[in-house]
């Protein structure tokens, strides 16, 4: 059995550009101002959204990523702060750094805008707009912006694909597919999505953004962080409720010894956050809520989720952070990490909860 | 757990026990052998949304039955699925009986599309933009346009539990699903999964590539030297896979083999490939790599050949560099003359179409094929002909440069 370290973390959030900036958001744990946000014919929609970056990123320059929309420079300028150093180490035509890709609502801003161009006069339709509505652009654009022509996968699903993509990231690097990979999580705003959450409840804020896990085989950094494992994905469907998927995810954890680290999915919301408090009601660690901090980013939510979990490792004394996503439509799912410093890793895999 | 996994391997092979099949050429295996083996064209005027201000007004649309194939589906699921959760449902059901397979705890799904039920997602907006406002059924469109729910609707269907997995490769998307499921059974993680790849016909989507000026205002000819464009079509096709060892056991007809995978990125430009087809290139050396053949093994390539000048150009080059000196001996079809791109859906289609061809051992033509392109080194199969084929070999490339060779065998 091979471990594999996440070695590289990068952020975007409602909270600024870079990992610092989430970092003392999640620390300070008070909800980011939502601003309005126009629609037609209703201007009450709430968005915690990106601030404007403090200046143009130098990526922002390159001939794929001039015309994009926000997800791709957010999905971009994460994956670039996770791989750090070795994402200009990359020669032309590597094929040494896989890229997965998660989305849930994906490129929403020109899809809107494209379709409201057809039905408008699909004659003139803008040809410019409609390739940047596909799901898998952003992490093309990444590619040609590396120099990568290894193996790419853009995963779409609710939240908890973000943890699906850790545990495939983790397989290519074990089958040797690939030496290292880099997952990012990516939303961007826009009025439909975040009226889309408004529906499932009035007290919901969406927001958007991206963040980025740098995963390779040999660990970097001290501590060394293991990705020590990722539950099955347990579905909500006519077989199995939310309530009990979400009972299955945590059950197949082993959390003996050491003190760790929760971060869960809860956003504030008690009508949507019930199957996953009643999951872990028994957790007496620690424990942080992301969302609540910085809105219901989907995908990329549950990528700060992840980043919380391992900041909190590498920066603090705890031995093991898991990550719960209860998600939207989808799955309740779980990932562990683990210092590889501390005592546990033999005692993870013991005992589970009752 | 989905990882750590204590027992890898990289040695189970994989094999197909169902398959099913929904195109514009019809519902099912025997429809749709029928159809490609007569090179049939399958195009007409579309008829799912307005077309009178586009510059192209035919697609190949698929003839839904009045009535779905009963299954553990509850009623008001069944009402709410749209053209593209009832493309998949019917080819899974077709590959689920023919496998027999029953429902488990964990049964892997892979899926592969570029849109879901991108019809509801037009619905909410057309709907959402009107005034006054109305949030009438908005919720539920939100849950159904999203592909992950056609992924429920199987698992509700057949009554299964299990990680679905949506790969949205753009047109890679269906062969990328194919080869993911592939390399779940080999390396162990997976006894049996189910994979397809779907995609309907879409008024976004359809602007999109008439905006694109990709789309032929006549007869869509892969490789053929005046060709100017391509067609869409519509569609699904679902695979049971299995280890070779679980079909066995189960005393499963063997449709055929899936024996090599190979995924590359072109990073030339969004939407246009490399010239000379360099990732394409580099997709079918890593599957033969993968199948352990070589290129003169190959009997028969479906190509992506989608009918645009770029693509064509570029494939044909890889092809020719790729086969070498066994070019001048290798037939090469595009189904895409017959069916139209189905886009997410094409490569699990062409997948089917490939198992027809070894099973039946047949070569489906171009048949609007009229000028071949000069650049082609190898022979494309104009008409219905009978081969002896034990290897063949499928492409599928996507915007974005997602690029995916799956290999597939004969089982005697």
């Amino acid at each position: 059995m091979s471990k594999v370290f996440v070695c590289g973390e990068g952020a975007v959030s409602p909270a600024g550009w870079g990992m610092d900036a989430l970092r003392k958001a999640i620390a300070q744990g008070t909800a980011l101002p939502a601003k309005d946000v126009s629609r037609p014919g209703n201007p009450t929609l709430r968005i915690r959204s990106v601030p404007p970056a403090p200046a143009r990123p130098a990526f922002a320059a390159h001939s794929r990523l001039r015309r994009t929309s926000p997800i791709a420079h957010y999905a971009v300028s994460a994956a670039l702060e996770a791989l750090g150093a070795d994402a200009s180490a990359l020669g032309p035509n590597s094929s040494s750094l896989g890229i997965i890709f998660c989305v849930m609502s994906g490129c929403i801003n020109y899809s809107r805008r494209f379709y409201d161009e057809t039905l408008n006069n699909p004659a003139t339709a803008s040809p410019v707009v409609f390739p940047e509505t596909v799901f898998n652009s952003p992490a093309s654009h990444l590619a040609s912006l590396l120099g990568t022509t290894a193996i790419n996968y853009t995963l779409v699903g609710d939240p908890g694909t973000v943890l699906q993509g850790l545990a495939l990231a983790a397989d290519w690097l074990v089958s040797e597919k690939v030496e290292g990979c880099v997952v990012i999580g990516a939303e961007e705003r826009d009025w439909l999505t975040a009226e889309a959450v408004s529906l499932f409840s009035s007290q919901a804020e969406a927001s958007d953004g991206a963040g980025a896990l740098y995963l390779r085989r040999k660990p970097r950094g001290n501590p060394a962080i293991e990705l020590h494992g990722v539950t099955q994905s347990h579905l909500f469907c006519k077989n199995q409720s939310r309530a009990e998927a979400a009972l299955r995810a945590r059950g197949e954890l082993c959390l003996n010894g050491g003190e760790q680290l929760l971060c869960d999915s809860l956003q504030g919301v008690s009508r949507l956050d019930r199957d996953e408090v009643a999951a872990w009601r028994d957790w007496t660690g620690p424990r942080l809520s992301v969302k609540k901090v910085l809105g219901e980013g989907l995908m990329a939510a549950a990528a700060w989720q992840c980043l919380a979990a391992v900041d909190a490792l590498r920066h603090g004394n705890l031995s093991a952070a898991t990550v719960s996503v209860v998600g939207c439509n989808q799955q309740a799912i779980a990932g562990q990490f683990i210092r590889s410093d501390s005592k546990l890793d033999s005692e993870l895999l013991g005992e589970k909860p009752s | 757990m989905l990882f750590p996994v204590s027992h890898q391997t990289d040695s189970h092979r994989v094999v197909v026990t169902g398959a099913g099949i929904v195109t514009a050429l019809g519902r099912g295996w025997r429809a749709n052998a029928a159809g490609f083996r007569s090179g049939r064209l399958a195009m007409r005027p579309v008829t799912l949304f307005d077309v009178s201000r586009q510059r192209v007004k035919t697609a190949a649309e698929v003839d839904l039955p009045p009535v779905l194939p009963p299954t553990k589906l509850r009623h008001n699921a069944v009402k709410r699925m749209d053209r593209a959760a009832k493309m998949l449902l019917l080819a899974t059901h077709e590959a689920w009986n023919q496998a027999g397979w029953e429902p488990t705890e964990n049964l892997p799904v892979v899926l592969g599309t570029t849109s879901g039920g991108m019809s509801l997602g037009e619905d909410y907006y057309r709907q959402a933009i009107q005034t006054p406002l109305s949030n009438r059924r908005q919720p539920s469109r939100i849950l159904h346009y999203q592909p992950q729910r056609q992924g429920l609707d199987l698992a509700e269907a057949f009554g299964f539990l299990g990680s679905i997995t949506i790969i949205a490769n753009a047109c890679a998307s269906g062969a990328n699903a194919i080869g993911h499921a592939c390399d779940l059974i080999r390396r162990g993680r997976a006894q049996q999964v189910l994979t397809a790849g779907y995609d309907a016909l879409s008024h976004l989507v359809f602007s999109g590539f008439d905006s694109l000026q990709a789309l032929s205002p006549g007869q869509c000819r892969p490789f053929d030297a005046h060709r100017d464009g391509l067609a869409l079509g519509e569609g699904a096709a679902a695979l049971t896979l299995e280890t070779l060892e679980s079909a066995r056991s189960r005393d499963a007809e063997i449709l055929g083999e899936i024996s090599g995978y190979g995924a590359a990125t072109d990073s030339h430009h969004l939407t246009q490939p490399h010239p000379e087809g360099d990732a394409a290139f580099a997709s079918m050396t890593a599957a033969t790599t993968n199948a352990r053949v070589n290129a003169d093994e190959i009997d028969y390539i479906n190509a992506h050949g989608t009918g645009t000048q770029l693509n064509d150009s570029a494939e044909a080059a890889a092809i020719n560099r790729w086969a070498s000196s066994h070019a001048g001996n290798l037939p090469v079809s595009s189904t895409k003359s017959s069916i139209g791109h189905l886009l997410g859906g094409a490569g699990a289609v062409e997948a089917v179409v490939c198992l027809m061809a070894l099973r039946e051992q047949w070569l489906p033509p171009t048949s609007t094929l009229e000028t071949p392109e000069p650049v082609c080194a190898f022979p494309i199969v104009r008409k219905p002909t009978d081969a002896k084929l034990n290897y063949v070999l499928s492409n599928s490339f996507g915007f974005g440069g997602a690029n995916a060779t799956l290999i597939l065998r004969r089982w005697s």
